[in-house]
């Protein structure tokens, strides 16, 4: 189920028309116009840079960093070979928004990486899809053919001095793969594992080159911002929070699905569209930016908006926009207890804490939830994650820390009486 | 240079510098496991934790650089937080059993686990359980250790050249794990276990065995190649436990090859020789020095009268100590018998009268990874020269180009650049078209020898990547020769070809040594050429094997047959049991003072690590007693430093004074290729020496797999013979028969067929003509 109310990325798709994705329908609704109006106008790359600033258009794969802002650490000069690289892994628990774009809109994010390419002085790009999608994958390529027989993707696009070629790579669906140096020893044909950073990608990246990596829905962003002007873009959000996002709503709600809204939009007005509470039950916690991200209780999330600097005050993430709603018949134990096996499993066990911190957290909150807890487990739980956070190579640590904290700060009491009472606190579990 | 300041103390280092280096630097230790400086940063262990002013958290030290200004701290509450934090996580899954573990005592987390661990542990859950892994016979492996540092990954993919080891799984299921069904088969692959900083690989063969506090350390150098490798021999109740690295940057670097870590079995081996032996009757008795060395003494001088001195044959292996050679040398000369020789292997008459001088690498071996350019010519470089060959490995990362003349194209795990290879039989021509090439590029006239010769596209590209690397000042290129070269029949036609190359194109010219002391035998005047004829009728073998140590096997055999007497010098019984009148006990290199002069022509001197076992003697003493029993002069020493004096009375000058590559007086003879078959005959590199032959878990490797043939699939096709058929083939009136193996890189025509192994000793000469048929 997606939902558009101001579309960027889902600018005019009709969900109800199976064609709605090829390229015919993309020109129609203005699809491709930026990418000619920018060989026809030999708009600079600077210019294009300095429109995606306007837009403060942030990266969407979760961390929000400013995207106009990493395409100039592209060293632009450089002689050698160059990559644009997009990440479609979206391994994040609850997030499935990029999956909707290569199968609905796969255009805006060919046209989006062709602009890169462009902006950037980049000839090749690949696209990282998750391991486990199959069709989606399919639609992509048979896109990719599209883009290419229209004369929008390959050698001298459009007439010009500019080539272009995007090839599509289909991941193995490990987790890992989505932290970009991951990604990118994946795409090399090595073992998925973060590398250790310094040096960044921008200086050396795939294959040991400079390269550039987004996410799905920053690129197909682009298009938009070029075709109507980063300040229209950044006037749907709202300042230094530019545009719309899509959320992934799942959990306890009624229609669960992807909704494009402009950033700043009130929480209880996403909860509205995703069709409120399954069964008037009431709304218990909401953890709003993927699995990664802390949760934080219903209350507060009511009086939040959608955006990366509202959901950071309230203590949390806006992370991938994934937003996994908790109605009241939520044990939190036993919540945290299956976010924490999934870190376990996914660490890469390439470093210490992250190899063997995420399993401990996962067995003592696992311990807690079988009713043999013991009292100084909640500050070992604590400990524990402190020495996880932060001293890693990659933000897994983090990543897998993060909830734990959240459930402790929000919701000690449950853990406390499952320990003390070998049970849980909410009725029926 | 930046100035930094660690813990209060303010340094200057120069750009580039990590953390860690800059803090060894000025003595402090930073803890580490996965950090080693011959390795490339991992930065996954996070024991090197460290505050770093201004940073939110604390920095690996190992993969953080130092910038200008920088203030670290490796003793803040932050980073010592952290380095236990670590050790926590560390400690949880390893199984503590250090009262069993190999590695006690000389465990790297042990250790640290004393400065950084908690007296008790919080983890109270299950512990990891990982299966054992089957990587050989010479690393045994307790994987529930493994702290996954991936240094041994590491090692082998980018030291050893091919990644034979690495980490498989996930998460917390991460293992350490040889490729599925295989073992860890390279030559240096020992050394995966001095870096193991826990006890997850540990040696096979010492597993056991003692603890590290109940060993002694001994300083040796390794007898076995040309490099001189030094060692720490541990011996514990005057007995030879393990041998490890001792650490030289300008020979080994921190490294040894598995020959030289594991070769030690042998000395502790049941074939060792320890009581004189005479042959009475057809029957070996054991007998007393006295009676021994009076039948020896006796026989030579009954030989002398009545066949001449010129009857008798003074061979030695240039295994053998400066020391040793000295006094045979000298005792052959006294006898009027010449020089000794050390050349069994050797097969072209004409290479020893042309050199003018101690053949050797011409240049330290440190300086070979800095040349622009190496052309390797006839050599199995992996097997000769394991760590020569790693060395040659990291030069190539660091841009210098390798090029070969080889009968082989044998993997070597590195970037080859210009390659011919060819019939052993056509090394010359080869070298020849190179020769040429470079004269033509350097606009020279073409020697009038040469001008026949045909400049293939690889040859000229060869010639013009020598002539480049050396085009700018200062920049160096070299030319190496291996033992295919030293033991081809046309050794003296190679020889001087390089050095005319050599001297075209301004590389410099080396060989690469065959044994520990074959520069040390030259500098004594040991004569590199084969001494055995059939007129011999007294042999003085002296830790030589003649069925392996031949060029010739056959050949050399038949001499010893019909002589009138044989005596062996050796630590081993070996196959002089058939062919010998006499075996007297010498020790091996760890039970005797001595020295050897390695391919740089370092000498390098050590002392016995353990007594002589049984009646075994040093050879240096053998030889001083039979000298004086014979009435010769001048054999009168009390210790082996007295014999290095006379030996060598200028010392390290006088060694350098006798260097040279320089070769005179051989005419080069072009020829066309032969249309028969060829063998291709190297010594495989645990028969190179008695003590390889002897070490039970190197024989169990698979470079000690029996020997099959190898040919191209193009002269298998043309002989109709199938990979896996047996075959027969022939030298002369010799015959055996062997599987063929398919190799890629053999040129048409050649049979390759390694000599000095049991299986192959009834044939005949390394690179003589063959015969191949169905069995």
């Amino acid at each position: 189920m997606t939902v558009y109310v101001k579309g960027v990325v889902f600018d005019g798709v009709d969900f109800d028309d199976p064609n709605s994705w090829n390229i015919d329908a993309y020109i129609q609704r203005g699809g491709y116009a930026a990418l000619k109006k920018i060989i026809a106008e030999g708009i600079s790359q600077d210019a294009i840079i300095a429109e995606l600033k306007t837009s403060s258009l942030r990266g969407r794969g979760g961390a929000g960093f400013p995207t106009g802002l990493k395409w100039s650490f592209m060293p632009r000069s450089f002689p050698g070979q160059k990559y644009l690289v997009c990440n479609t892994d979206e391994g994040e628990p609850g997030t499935f928004k990029d999956l909707d774009i290569i199968v609905n809109n796969p255009h805006a994010l060919i046209e989006g990486m062709i602009i890169g390419g462009y902006a950037m002085g980049i000839s090749v790009g690949y696209n990282y899809i998750h391991g486990e999608v199959f069709a989606a994958y399919e639609r992509f390529e048979a896109a990719l053919e599209e883009a290419r027989r229209a004369g929008f993707l390959g050698d001298k696009i459009l007439g010009s001095d500019f080539s272009f070629q995007l090839h599509a790579h289909h991941g193995y669906g490990a987790y890992i793969c989505g932290e970009e140096t991951a990604l990118l020893e994946s795409l090399e044909g090595k073992k998925g594992q973060p590398r250790f950073k310094p040096p960044f990608p921008a200086s050396f990246g795939l294959y040991g080159k400079p390269t550039t990596i987004n996410n799905t829905e920053t690129f197909a962003s682009v298009p938009y911002i070029i075709r109507e002007g980063g300040q229209k873009f950044l006037e749907l959000g709202k300042p230094n929070n530019g545009g719309t996002k899509l959320f992934s709503v799942s959990g306890h709600v009624n229609r669960p699905g992807n909704f494009e809204i402009p950033l700043g939009t009130p929480f209880s007005e996403l909860l509205e569209m995703a069709g409120g509470m399954r069964g008037g039950k009431k709304l218990k916690a909401v953890i709003p930016g993927g699995s990664s991200a802390p949760v934080l209780p219903g209350h507060i999330m009511m009086e939040t908006t959608m955006d990366y600097d509202a959901i950071a005050k309230a203590g949390s993430m806006l992370g991938s926009g994934a937003v996994i709603v908790m109605d009241e018949t939520v044990c939190m134990v036993k919540a945290l207890r299956r976010l924490s096996y999934f870190y376990y499993e996914e660490s890469c066990g390439q470093c210490t804490p992250c190899r063997e911190g995420t399993g401990w957290l996962y067995r003592v909150v696992d311990r807690i939830e079988r009713g043999l807890g013991r009292p100084e487990d909640l500050e070992l739980l604590e400990s524990v994650g402190k020495n996880i956070a932060g001293r890693t190579i990659c933000a897994l640590g983090d990543a897998a820390v993060m909830p734990v904290q959240g459930m402790l700060k929000h919701f000690r009491d449950e853990f406390l009486h499952h320990i003390e009472h070998k049970k849980c606190i909410v009725p029926g579990y | 240079m930046l100035e930094i300041e660690i813990d209060g103390t303010k340094l200057t280092v120069p750009n580039g510098t990590t953390v860690i280096e800059a803090a060894r630097s000025i003595g402090t230790h930073i803890p580490h496991f996965c950090y080693h400086k011959k390795l490339s940063i991992a930065a996954n262990c996070r024991m090197c934790l460290v505050q770093v002013e201004k940073a939110p958290k604390p920095l690996p030290a190992c993969a953080t650089p130092v910038n200008d200004g920088m203030k670290v701290f490796t003793h803040s509450d932050m980073a010592v937080k952290a380095q236990q934090g670590v050790m926590e996580f560390l400690l949880i899954n390893h199984p503590l059993d250090c009262p069993i573990c190999d590695q006690g005592g000389e465990c790297q987390l042990q250790d640290l686990a004393v400065g950084y661990g908690a007296s008790s542990s919080r983890y109270e859950e299950e512990k990891r359980v990982v299966p054992n892994k089957d990587l050989g016979p010479l690393i045994s492996t307790d994987m529930t250790r493994c702290i996954h540092c991936t240094r041994c990954v590491r090692f082998t993919e980018e030291v050893a050249g091919m990644q034979e080891i690495g980490m498989a799984g996930r998460g917390e299921h991460s293992e350490i794990m040889s490729f599925i069904g295989m073992t860890v088969d390279s030559e240096i692959s020992g050394n995966v276990i001095d870096l193991c900083p826990v006890g997850a690989l540990t040696s096979k063969p010492f597993r056991y065995t003692a603890r590290t506090w109940e060993l002694s350390r001994r300083k040796s150098v390794s007898p076995h190649d040309g490099l001189g490798s030094n060692l720490v021999v541990q011996v514990k109740s005057d007995r030879v436990m393990r041998v490890l690295p001792l650490e030289n940057e300008a020979i080994n670097e921190c490294w040894i090859a598995d020959r030289d870590r594991f070769s030690y079995e042998a000395l502790n081996s049941e074939q060792r020789l320890t009581k004189p032996m005479l042959k009475q009757g057809g029957q070996w008795i054991e007998t007393d020095w006295q009676t021994a060395l009076e039948y020896v003494g006796n026989g030579l001088k009954s030989i002398s009268n009545e066949f001449g001195a010129q009857s008798l044959a003074v061979l030695a292996t240039p295994h053998s100590s400066v020391e040793e050679l000295f006094l045979l040398n000298k005792l052959s000369t006294a006898l009027g018998a010449g020089a000794a020789s050390f050349g069994t292997r050797y097969a072209d008459a004409r290479l020893a009268p042309a050199q003018q001088g101690a053949s050797w690498l011409g240049q330290p071996i440190a300086d070979i990874a800095a040349a622009k350019a190496v052309l390797l010519i006839g050599s199995t470089v992996r097997k000769e020269q394991p760590l020569l060959a790693q060395r040659l490995r990291q030069a190539v990362k660091r841009g210098l180009k390798l090029s070969l003349i080889n009968p082989m194209d044998d993997e070597l795990f590195t970037t080859v650049s210009n390659k011919l290879i060819v019939r052993p039989d056509q090394l010359v021509e080869a070298l020849a078209g190179v020769v040429k090439a470079a004269a033509e590029l350097k606009q020279q006239a073409v020697p009038a020898e040469l001008a026949n010769a045909v400049v293939s596209d690889a040859a000229r590209a060869i010639a013009e990547q020598l002539l480049a690397a050396t085009a700018n000042e200062g920049d160096r290129a070299a030319l190496l020769l291996g033992n295919l070269a030293a033991h081809s029949p046309r050794a003296a036609e190679i020889a001087s070809l390089a050095a005319q190359l050599a001297e075209l194109t301004g590389a410099t010219l080396g060989w690469m040594s065959e044994a520990a002391n074959t520069v040390g035998a030259q500098v004594l005047g040991l004569q590199a050429s084969n001494a055995l004829t059939q007129s011999c009728k007294a042999v003085l073998l002296f830790n030589t094997e003649l069925e392996f140590d031949s060029h010739d096997a056959q050949a050399a055999l038949a001499v010893a047959k019909q002589a009138e007497m044989v005596v062996a010098f050796s630590a081993f019984k070996h196959g002089a049991l058939d062919y010998a009148d006499v075996l007297l006990p010498i020790t091996p290199f760890s039970e005797t003072a001595g020295s050897f002069i390695n391919m740089e022509g370092k000498l390098q001197a050590f002392n016995g690590v353990v007594k002589p076992l049984g009646d075994s003697r040093p050879g240096w003493k053998v030889l001083r007693v039979l000298g004086n029993l014979l009435g010769l002069e001048g054999f009168d020493f009390d210790n082996a430093e007295a014999v290095r004096k006379a030996a060598l009375p200028q010392g390290e000058a006088g060694i350098a004074a006798k260097l040279s590559n320089a070769v005179q007086g051989v005419s080069i003879q072009l020829q066309a290729p032969s249309a028969g078959l060829v063998r291709l005959g190297e010594v495989p590199i645990y028969q190179a020496d008695a003590l390889v032959r002897r070490a039970p878990s190197l024989q169990k490797t698979r470079d000690a797999v029996a020997p099959q043939v190898g040919l191209s699939a193009a002269t298998a096709q043309q002989l109709g013979v199938q990979a896996g058929e047996r075959v027969q083939v022939s030298q002369g009136d010799a015959h055996a028969s062997f599987q063929v193996a398919l190799d890629a890189g053999l040129a048409d025509g050649v049979v390759r067929l390694a000599v000095a192994h049991p299986d192959t000793v009834v044939l005949g000469a390394m690179f003589a003509p063959i015969q191949l048929t169905r069995a």
